[in-house]
């Protein structure tokens, strides 16, 4: 495939003033997005895309937020003052694979006339003087607010967020790597000290150095390689935030990740032999879980219980390394692991007691940012080469 | 129970007029001229129509606690804290913000309570806006 004449661009927009001490680089986003999409015959109303670079707050989710949009595929990527010609060729790559089809590309920065907070990009994102200051140190004081809604609306309790946890660590056990590699029982967590309200110590994931690494392919060189156990077959991101001050923190993005990902695989729920499920807390797995459609929202807590998600012969095989809840969390970003663990799974190379048997498609889930205000989930599904 | 500590905000060219109002024991709104939309967090442009035309109105300082969390042991200024209850408030006007639950046993909040807002002064000029219970 090539993005050879995939795309044009249709609108362009210069800022006419060169020092700009009278408006916040998210007002001048919204300005020159507003400006280009006029340029263009288009509103915000028809963006699907949204490129930015590091500088934006937190990247695309402050930027979706402050511009009201829920974008279908978002990009960050950061290389300093080429980043926009990078994003360029990134939409076209997008827009010639269907993900989107209007992709907004912006920069605004005031390094002439920047206050000092505005210097610091993240701490000056539209939304932070209205969510900090009120004693959230941490992530679990955000999860935790998530938790306590989906238990009041559903009647989750303790001990069905717990059961995830056990079923991480009986994996674990299998895990020489794994940072807790001993499993636990429900009591263990429920009795673990409570860290924020109803998130006990042993509802969070460990904090561990480390990292991954992955190389993907042209289905030529995987043949060449013989490596063709990992076949992408569907992909699908979302931005979940405040929603205008409309938030709901009983659900997630993989509302949206996870159909755009088993549409563009071409399987359902009922083809996924094992899932890697971002687990930065327990809640986060409960909610993800229903989000994805392998239960009725709501149902999570039943689901999960009487050993569920323990491989290889549960409901939904999950987090056979052990998970961030029990073995590797690294630089406080799970997703690169749940990857790695997915395509050993479809490789077959995963300790016997965990190996989930006939196992040729997978799905991979990471949520990133927080349950309690704002995040990314992206989905992948994964399948053997006959598939 | 003492009193939470009560930093102060990031003030923007956008959210000046907000928290100047806090100083007067006000909670400011915007609403939508155009599309009737109420707006939360301050913005320049309505996130539904990105029309400029909003007009500000004073919020009743009524509203519900739609969840909470009681941190059990907090970090920075609030490392003395704990434990201390980290709320969104559902206001009477529709926005979910976040918050703090105080002057109560954090044991006795629960989703759902009526609670109405109270002022802290930050010494810079504004105010923190929290809510206590509604003695009925």
């Amino acid at each position: 495939m090539t993005i050879r004449g995939a795309a044009f661009i249709a609108g362009i927009y210069e800022h006419p003033r060169r020092e700009i001490p009278d408006r916040t680089i998210w007002e001048i986003h919204t300005e020159v997005a507003l400006g280009a999409l006029a340029d263009a015959g288009l509103t915000m109303k028809d963006v699907d895309g949204i490129f930015c670079d590091g500088s934006a707050g937190f990247g695309p989710m402050s930027l979706a937020d402050h511009f009201g949009l829920r974008p279908k595929y978002v990009d960050s990527t950061e290389t300093g003052g080429s980043s926009y010609l990078a994003h360029v060729g990134h939409a076209a790559a997008a827009i010639a694979a269907g993900k989107c089809s209007v992709a907004l590309v912006t920069l605004a920065g005031k390094p002439r006339s920047s206050t000092g907070a505005e210097r610091v990009s993240f701490a000056a994102a539209p939304e932070s003087g209205f969510e900090s200051g009120w004693g959230i140190n941490g992530a679990a004081h955000s999860y935790a607010l998530a938790a306590q809604r989906h238990m009041y609306e559903f009647g989750t309790t303790s001990a069905q967020l717990a059961e995830i946890k056990v079923a991480a660590s009986i994996h674990a056990q299998h895990n020489p790597h794994a940072f807790l590699p001993y499993a636990v029982t429900i009591e263990d967590v429920l009795n673990s000290p409570m860290v924020a309200d109803p998130l006990h110590r042993l509802d969070c994931c460990v904090v561990t150095d480390g990292g991954g690494a992955l190389v993907i392919v042209s289905p030529e060189v995987a043949r060449t390689l013989g490596k063709t156990s990992a076949k992408i077959l569907g992909h699908g991101e979302a931005v979940k935030h405040t929603n205008n001050g409309h938030t709901d923190l009983t659900y997630t993005g993989a509302v949206w990740s996870g159909p755009a990902a088993f549409a563009e695989a071409g399987v359902t729920v009922k083809d996924i032999k094992y899932a890697s499920i971002y687990d930065s807390f327990t809640i986060t797995v409960l909610q993800t879980i229903e989000d994805l459609g392998f239960c009725e929202k709501g149902k999570g807590g039943a689901f999960v219980s009487d050993g569920g998600l323990v491989a290889p012969f549960g409901k939904l095989p999950f987090n056979t390394d052990g998970g961030g809840l029990c073995n590797n969390h690294p630089a406080n970003r799970g997703g690169m692991t749940k990857v790695i663990e997915a395509v050993r799974q479809l490789r077959g190379t995963t300790h016997p007691a965990v190996q989930v048997p006939n196992c040729n498609v997978v799905l991979a889930h990471g949520t990133g940012g927080s349950l309690g205000t704002r995040h990314v989930s992206a989905t992948l599904i994964l399948g053997q080469e006959d598939v | 129970m003492s009193q939470l500590p009560a930093p102060a905000p990031l003030v923007t060219s956008t959210t000046e007029a907000f928290w100047a109002g806090t100083a007067q024991g006000r909670f400011i709104l915007q609403r939508c001229d155009s599309c009737t939309e109420v707006i939360w967090f301050p913005r320049r442009e309505c996130p539904y129509c990105w029309t400029e035309t909003l007009t500000s109105f004073d919020a009743t300082g009524k509203g519900t606690v739609y969840t909470f969390t009681i941190v059990r042991k907090g970090g920075g200024e609030f490392a003395g804290s704990a434990p201390y209850v980290v709320a969104y408030v559902e206001l009477a006007e529709g926005p979910r913000i976040l918050t703090n639950i105080i002057d109560c046993d954090p044991e006795t909040v629960v989703v759902g309570m009526p609670v109405e807002m109270v002022f802290h002064d930050t010494g810079k000029g504004n105010a923190r806006y929290r809510f206590r219970p509604v003695v009925i």
